[in-house]
């Protein structure tokens, strides 16, 4: 009996940790803000599931963990997306409702969460995710199931691979490590750089590769590449190796919790030429972060605040109204998206999965506030990108690159 | 070879980090023959009652030696209050319990805390990662060449404090009342109670000691990689854990060899191979170190007592 007591105390604390992973993902009701905890059920008013008068679309994002940023900031733009549809009218008289899920910046959680939207809240479209890892293991579950799925900026090539039911909204990560390179050779007219990536984030190695092959066919030279694992917080190391190398810039295609810690410590072992990376530093927690020392750094990005197109201008008065604070690229993308989804609802036969795929994928020449979206027959938009420069708590637009 | 000397002194200060962590675990081990695997997440606690004391000291805090001061007491104390109640209400109920049903408490303990700080209510944080106020202000205290090593100054003053402290701790364990307390605790608490011993009041002040030893250790980390999450302190309990297993767990001076060697493995694989070996190594390492010695590099194989 001794010797069981203890058995028993370890398989009640995996049995515990168990239930507690399923509980975690807060549904959003309506377009309402997530509220944590919310049964999963469907509730009473307004929120049935699809087939009534209601639509409803799910959402999957990083609401916890260290991409929190880049979840909420999708989800805000979704939201507005679809209250100003309900606004006005809605789809063919139905109005539309939005589930989210939170998955804590794990893709096994994504995974859960899409397969959850699928079976038990059978949702029409999936939206999602920010980070590729996670749309990956999203996009499995969607194929297999016949529902489309729209990620705003997943930039991996090998999301859409994954089967004609996964579109994206966005440029791919080819693309942006092309236009890095072409700006750091071209307009910052570097020779020899370094580059420091996230060997854990297949997103970070999807733009290493691209950056590193463009730069050297442009002439310029890469001096080396250090890898650094995401969550990490000392990366001496690897930046006094590179320092040796003496540099004229480093290449950083990270997400922005990594990044400003890296630009702190950059500075501190004595390395003064500029970061350059991707839309992963896009968040505002890159200012508090990183400091002074990410200022005068640039990255490539979906689009530009300073953008004075009325339509760009309107979304972010509008969403200052709503969040009070300025859109991010994410939150215009969130956006994007969600209107994407809905423009293709109203196109569609029916709601059956294969007809919102054909409606989905004749977007052509669609006015997003990220750019004109065309999907091509690979399922991505093509797109042109912004270079932004990291100023002091805000971003700089200095130039635009076409594909 | 410059390169190789700055490797050394990185090493060597993220090693003192460890070594601050790695002593808790041994003290608590050597009283209780418990691996308190709630240490770490005590830790990430100081260090975020560090960071909410910097604020609510203003941005004056930098550089003032008082301000310094002022962080650590309020985290050191929060700390050693904190790990107080858990030893009074968590463990200390368990104590009769078998070793296994103690530790698992310590690893529920550790979830509730790491995994309980990234709710976003009330005081507690949210998940996201934050940048650490520099409390120390950044100097650089001695520059070779062309700043070919820079040695800062925080890395000498976590040195310093890490030394201070260990050789505090060998003579509280050796040379005093209550260290001779602790050791008769270690050897046996029942017969020790026998002798007059007040075993629960010793127990509660080692895990206090450790506690408070943990925040001083968080801060020090925060304040070296400049940031601060919910998170941290599994990863660096984990290592430190490990350290004080390579060192000989329950051996003070082992636990601060053993954390300075585990530094430097890691600073060297980092800086000369890739990050992605570091875990790899750190953990081959101990293996290795557990096959040729088992009890640690500076520990004995204690039979168990039957």
């Amino acid at each position: 009996m001794r010797r069981l007591a203890p058995m028993l105390l370890a398989a009640l604390a995996v049995l515990a940790a168990a239930c507690e992973k399923k509980t975690q993902p807060a549904p959003t009701e309506g377009a309402q803000t997530a509220q944590q905890g919310q049964p999963a059920t469907p509730a009473p008013g307004g929120d049935a599931p699809a087939g009534s008068d209601v639509i409803l679309l799910g959402q999957v994002g990083a609401l916890t963990g260290g991409q929190a940023t880049f979840g909420i900031s999708t989800r805000n733009g979704i939201e507005m997306a679809i209250k100003e549809a309900n606004a006005a009218g809605g789809v063919n008289g139905k109005k539309l409702a939005i589930r989210v899920y939170d998955n804590q910046s794990k893709p096994e959680e994504a995974a859960q969460a899409a397969t959850r939207l699928i079976t038990q809240d059978k949702v029409v479209l999936i939206l999602g995710d920010v980070a590729s890892s996670n749309s990956l293991a999203m996009a499995e579950k969607a194929q297999a199931a016949g529902v489309p799925m729209i990620t705003p900026s997943s930039t991996n090539p090998t999301v859409t691979e994954k089967g004609d039911f996964i579109f994206r909204i966005c440029f791919i990560d080819p693309f942006q490590g092309f236009v890095m390179a072409k700006f750091a050779r071209e307009d910052l007219k570097l020779s020899k750089v370094a580059v420091l990536q996230d060997n854990k984030s297949a997103y970070s190695i999807g733009l290493t590769d691209v950056f590193n092959r463009k730069f050297t066919e442009m002439g310029g030279k890469v001096a080396t590449t250090e890898s650094y694992s995401q969550g990490d917080t000392d990366y001496r190391a690897q930046l006094t190796a590179i320092r040796k190398t003496q540099p004229d810039g480093i290449y950083v295609p990270g997400y922005y919790s990594e990044v400003g810690i890296i630009a702190r410590q950059a500075r501190e072992v004595g390395l003064k030429v500029p970061l350059m990376g991707g839309d992963g530093w896009d968040s505002e927690k890159l200012f508090e972060l990183g400091g002074t020392a990410i200022q005068g750094s640039y990255f490539s990005n979906h689009y530009s605040p300073d953008n004075p197109d009325p339509r760009v201008q309107k979304f972010i008065a509008d969403y200052k109204a709503a969040y009070g604070a300025v859109p991010d690229a994410l939150a215009a993308l969130g956006f994007d998206a969600a209107r994407v989804a809905i423009e293709s609802l109203k196109r569609a036969k029916d709601l059956t999965g294969p007809s919102v795929r054909d409606a989905i994928a004749q977007t052509k020449d669609f006015p997003g506030v990220a750019g004109t979206i065309t999907l091509d027959n690979k399922r991505n938009a093509v797109k042109s990108a912004v270079v932004l420069k990291v100023g002091d708590g805000k971003t700089q637009y200095v130039t635009t690159i076409n594909p | 070879m410059a390169q190789l000397l700055q490797h050394l002194i990185n090493g060597l200060a993220a090693g003192t980090i460890y070594a601050l962590v790695a002593l808790g675990y041994t003290m608590v081990y050597g009283v209780l023959k418990l691996i308190n695997f709630a240490h770490g997440d005590v830790m990430m606690v100081g260090v975020y009652m560090g960071y909410a004391t910097a604020f609510a000291l203003g941005r004056e805090v930098r550089g003032s030696l008082l301000g310094v001061a002022i962080i650590f007491a309020v985290a050191m104390l929060g700390c050693g209050l904190l790990g107080f109640l858990i030893e009074r209400f968590a463990y200390r109920p368990l104590r009769e319990k078998p070793r296994l049903t103690a530790l698992i408490t310590a690893i529920g303990i550790s979830f509730a805390l790491s995994y309980g700080f990234q709710l976003d209510i009330g005081f507690l944080p949210g998940a996201s990662p934050r940048a650490f106020p520099e409390v120390i202000e950044p100097k650089e205290w001695i520059v070779i060449g062309d700043r070919d090593v820079v040695v800062w100054n925080w890395q000498v003053i976590s040195l310093a404090i890490a030394v201070a402290l260990m050789v505090g701790l060998q003579y509280l364990v050796f040379r005093t009342r209550f260290g001779r307390a602790m050791r008769a605790v270690s050897w046996d608490h029942r017969v020790a109670a026998l002798m007059g011993i007040p075993t629960d009041r010793v127990i509660a002040l080692t895990f206090m000691l450790s506690s408070a030893l943990a925040a001083g250790a968080g801060l020090l980390y925060a304040i070296k990689d400049t940031s601060v999450s919910p998170l941290m302190g599994l990863y660096v309990g984990l290592k430190a854990f490990v350290a004080a297993v390579i060192g000989g767990i329950g051996h003070v001076p082992g636990a601060v060899v053993g954390a300075l060697v585990l530094g430097l493995v890691e600073e060297f694989v980092v800086g000369y191979a890739a990050s992605t070996w570091r875990d790899a190594v750190a953990f081959g390492f101990l293996i290795l170190v557990l096959l040729v010695k088992p009890g640690g590099l500076f520990g004995r194989v204690a039979a168990e007592k039957v």
